[in-house]
């Protein structure tokens, strides 16, 4: 991967401070700990300016992608979300989720391409909220974000993504969100075909990035592939499919940008563990799958607990033991005020008995 | 006193034209911006469709140019052109009394096409680099062994509004053919698939040869374009295409994949147009004065056109337009000088 220097063709402009946050829906409910880590991460070990704004909403692209929102609506509701932008005094706007990054591109590219949509949106936001278009200067995915301040963050490193038993780099998946840089290759640092945003952070923190023949495949969320219950064996088909092409890689964790990847590369391997009894990882155990904030909040020394790995279908403790990390297994199921929350009962992913496994010719 | 002719390029076309204006008693004087004549074709292993070595074509005519003794100037670039002669740029002038563009093309950089791997993965190739491969004797994958599945793809860099490479390149198609049957000779056990979008078997003994490629060396044809290319862990080339005559999605693993670059504009056409109020084609070649009588006049009298500098074309092809460009040159020069 080394050799791999197209991304340096693929730049684009990200803004060093002064960001105006744009959370996701389905991360908040996936992965609580992961939007916390990065205002953490953000405001507390750099030191920048990060805001997160309580008046904005969802960008409804979930709904835009699977038909059920038109296009003028989600283009006023991007419309408002610049506005509270600019009425809080910010004009970098981040958004954590790559559906909104690919929605916020694709809407502003429209604006850009049909001047008559920006005009009519405009209308629209005015007569329904009484607020003012104003467009960002700036736009990024947070996990751009996050690799602009990798370097600063590996200064801060409490460890590296080293195998401290054997001093060896961790290999490392990285899978990036269709949205990121599919749909507008200049959107994303390293373009569509290597896109260099994760890769960047693990190669920057000591870990060596893994590429395998099925690298650039989508993780099968693929909106009408999961959202309509008759399409989700192409959902699982599809993570099926990377799976096993990175497998005889034997990669210690998967790393990904968007909230859907990072779910479905997670717990399609407790399903398909479940059908067929296989996993990938080592030991008979799944292949971890982190955000990019878990793995960064690992680098500089964060609980896992506290980054809500505790969340993960496929259990993480394997690779906390890989790198070193000090960890209370009792503390794992404990909540807010060290509340019990409840321990979920054991995966075929986690080596469970075969005798637990579905039989699905049933 | 002979007329004066410059001619800005020294390969095929350029030393064809010297060669004709030559022999018409006109001065001609070649300069190149390489330090050597012979152009693209020069290291070039055969040619289609009948495997002549293309040494045997591109020597003799260098060795005449050095024979009659025709001036060239090597490893200068010309930034300006005129009727009336160049400029360097060293910003020395050779006045002329008319001028031939004979700058050719820009091999299509493979590495743009990211989604191949090409300078990437070891055993992506490009058709110049099998070219070069099989003129040194040896055809191989990098760890030594030889390739028992290859896979050449066609259109690299031409049909492609992606890389904003909309023309065909019109040899690439023939090229593909003579390469896999040149593979298929040296690897018999070898399975060899071309991946393509059209077949294009425009010249004489072409499309002969598409069939022989087929009947007699059971290469493998299939129409679809190759949409991405990844290293296996064992160092091979997983492939995806679609093969459109069956409506499936195909992926298979390939030892090598060999690229067919396509022939792009020269970069510096712009610069050379402005230079002298030339247009340019939308694909950035030369504009001819116009499609059928004037292929090798520009619209400024006293510049002429040889070679692919206004579209692609075929050795055979660039080598026959040469002698017309002598000759259109020669009219004019006639013309303009009697007629005062």
């Amino acid at each position: 991967m080394a050799r791999r220097a197209s991304w340096q063709e693929y730049q684009k402009e990200i803004a060093a401070d002064k960001y105006y946050y744009a959370r996701s829906c389905i991360r908040q409910n996936f992965f609580p700990g992961s939007e916390k880590a990065f205002l953490d991460i953000l405001s507390n070990d750099l030191g920048v300016d990060i805001f997160d704004d309580p008046l904005h909403t969802s960008c409804t692209g979930i709904g835009y992608h699977s038909d059920v929102v038109p296009l003028e609506t989600i283009m006023t509701v991007v419309a408002r979300q610049f506005a509270l932008m600019a009425e809080a005094g910010y004009e970098n706007f981040i958004s954590s989720c790559i559906t909104s990054f690919g929605i916020y591109n694709e809407v502003l590219s429209t604006w850009e391409e049909f001047p008559e949509t920006e005009e009519r949106t405009r209308r629209y936001l005015k007569e329904a909220t009484g607020r003012e278009l104003v467009k960002p200067r700036s736009i990024a995915h947070t996990s751009d974000i996050m690799f602009y301040h990798r370097e600063a963050i590996a200064r801060k490193a409490k460890r590296r993504l080293v195998n401290v038993h054997t001093g060896e780099p961790l290999k490392v998946v990285e899978h990036i969100g269709c949205h990121y840089a599919k749909i507008f290759p200049k959107s994303g640092i390293g373009g569509s075909e290597f896109p260099y945003v994760l890769a960047g952070m693990i190669e920057a923190w000591g870990g060596d990035v893994v590429d395998y023949p099925e690298r650039r495949h989508c993780c099968g969320f693929g909106f009408r592939n999961y959202l309509v219950q008759a399409n989700r064996g192409s959902s699982i088909a599809n993570s099926h499919k990377k799976l096993e092409s990175m497998a005889p890689y034997k990669p210690d964790f998967i790393v990904a940008n968007c909230p859907g990847c990072t779910m479905f590369l997670d717990k399609w391997q407790y399903a398909i563990a479940e059908m067929d009894g296989t996993t990938y990882g080592a030991n008979g155990k799944g292949i971890p799958v982190l955000t990019y904030e878990e793995m960064a909040g690992l680098v500089l020394g964060y609980d896992p607990w506290e980054l809500g790995m505790q969340f993960h279908q496929v259990d993480v403790e394997p690779l906390l033991d890989k790198l070193g990390v000090e960890y209370n297994p009792e503390a794992k199921y404990l909540g807010v005020g060290g509340k019990y929350i409840g321990k979920p009962a054991d995966a075929a992913v986690n080596c469970a008995e075969q005798r637990r496994l579905y039989e699905i010719r049933r | 006193m002979a007329y004066r002719v410059v001619i800005v390029g020294g390969g095929a076309a350029g030393m064809q034209t010297a060669l004709e204006l030559k022999s018409r008693g006109i001065e001609p004087i070649i300069v190149e911006r390489d330090i050597e004549l012979g152009g693209k074709a020069r290291g070039w292993h055969k040619l289609f469709p009948s495997f002549t070595p293309a040494g045997d074509i591109m020597q003799p005519i260098a060795q005449r140019v050095k024979d009659e003794h025709i001036r060239c100037f090597y490893g200068q670039e010309v930034i300006g052109i005129a009727s009336d002669g160049v400029t360097l740029r060293s910003e020395e002038r050779i006045p002329a009394d008319a001028v031939v563009v004979a700058t050719g093309f820009t091999l299509f950089d493979a590495h743009r096409k990211q989604e191949y791997g090409y300078g990437l993965y070891d055993n992506v190739i490009t058709s110049v680099d099998l070219e070069r491969m099989m003129n040194g004797g040896r055809v191989t994958l990098t760890d030594g062994s030889e390739p028992k599945r290859i896979a050449i793809l066609h259109c690299v860099g031409s049909r492609d509004e992606k890389v904003g490479q909309k023309h065909c390149s019109k040899v690439c198609c023939i090229t593909g053919v003579k390469q896999a049957i040149e593979l298929k000779q040296m690897f018999p056990t070898a399975d060899v698939f071309n991946f393509y979008m059209d077949i294009r078997m425009f010249g004489p003994g072409y499309e002969e040869l598409y069939r022989e490629a087929q009947e007699k060396y059971n290469v493998h044809f299939v129409r679809g374009r190759i949409s991405e290319a990844a290293e296996t862990i064992n160092k091979r080339i997983q492939i995806k295409a679609e093969d459109t005559l069956t409506g499936r999605p195909l992926r298979m693993t390939v030892d090598m994949l060999v690229l067919l670059v396509g022939m792009s504009a020269n970069y510096d056409n712009p610069t050379l147009a402005a230079s002298a109020g030339l247009p340019l084609a939308p694909n950035g070649y030369f504009k001819a004065n116009d499609s059928f009588l004037g292929v090798v006049r520009s619209q400024q009298e006293g510049i002429f056109f040889a070679g692919t500098v206004t579209a692609p074309k075929s050795l055979a092809d660039t080598l026959a337009e040469a002698s017309l460009t002598a000759s259109a040159v020669d009219q004019y020069l006639k013309n303009k000088y009697n007629a005062k």
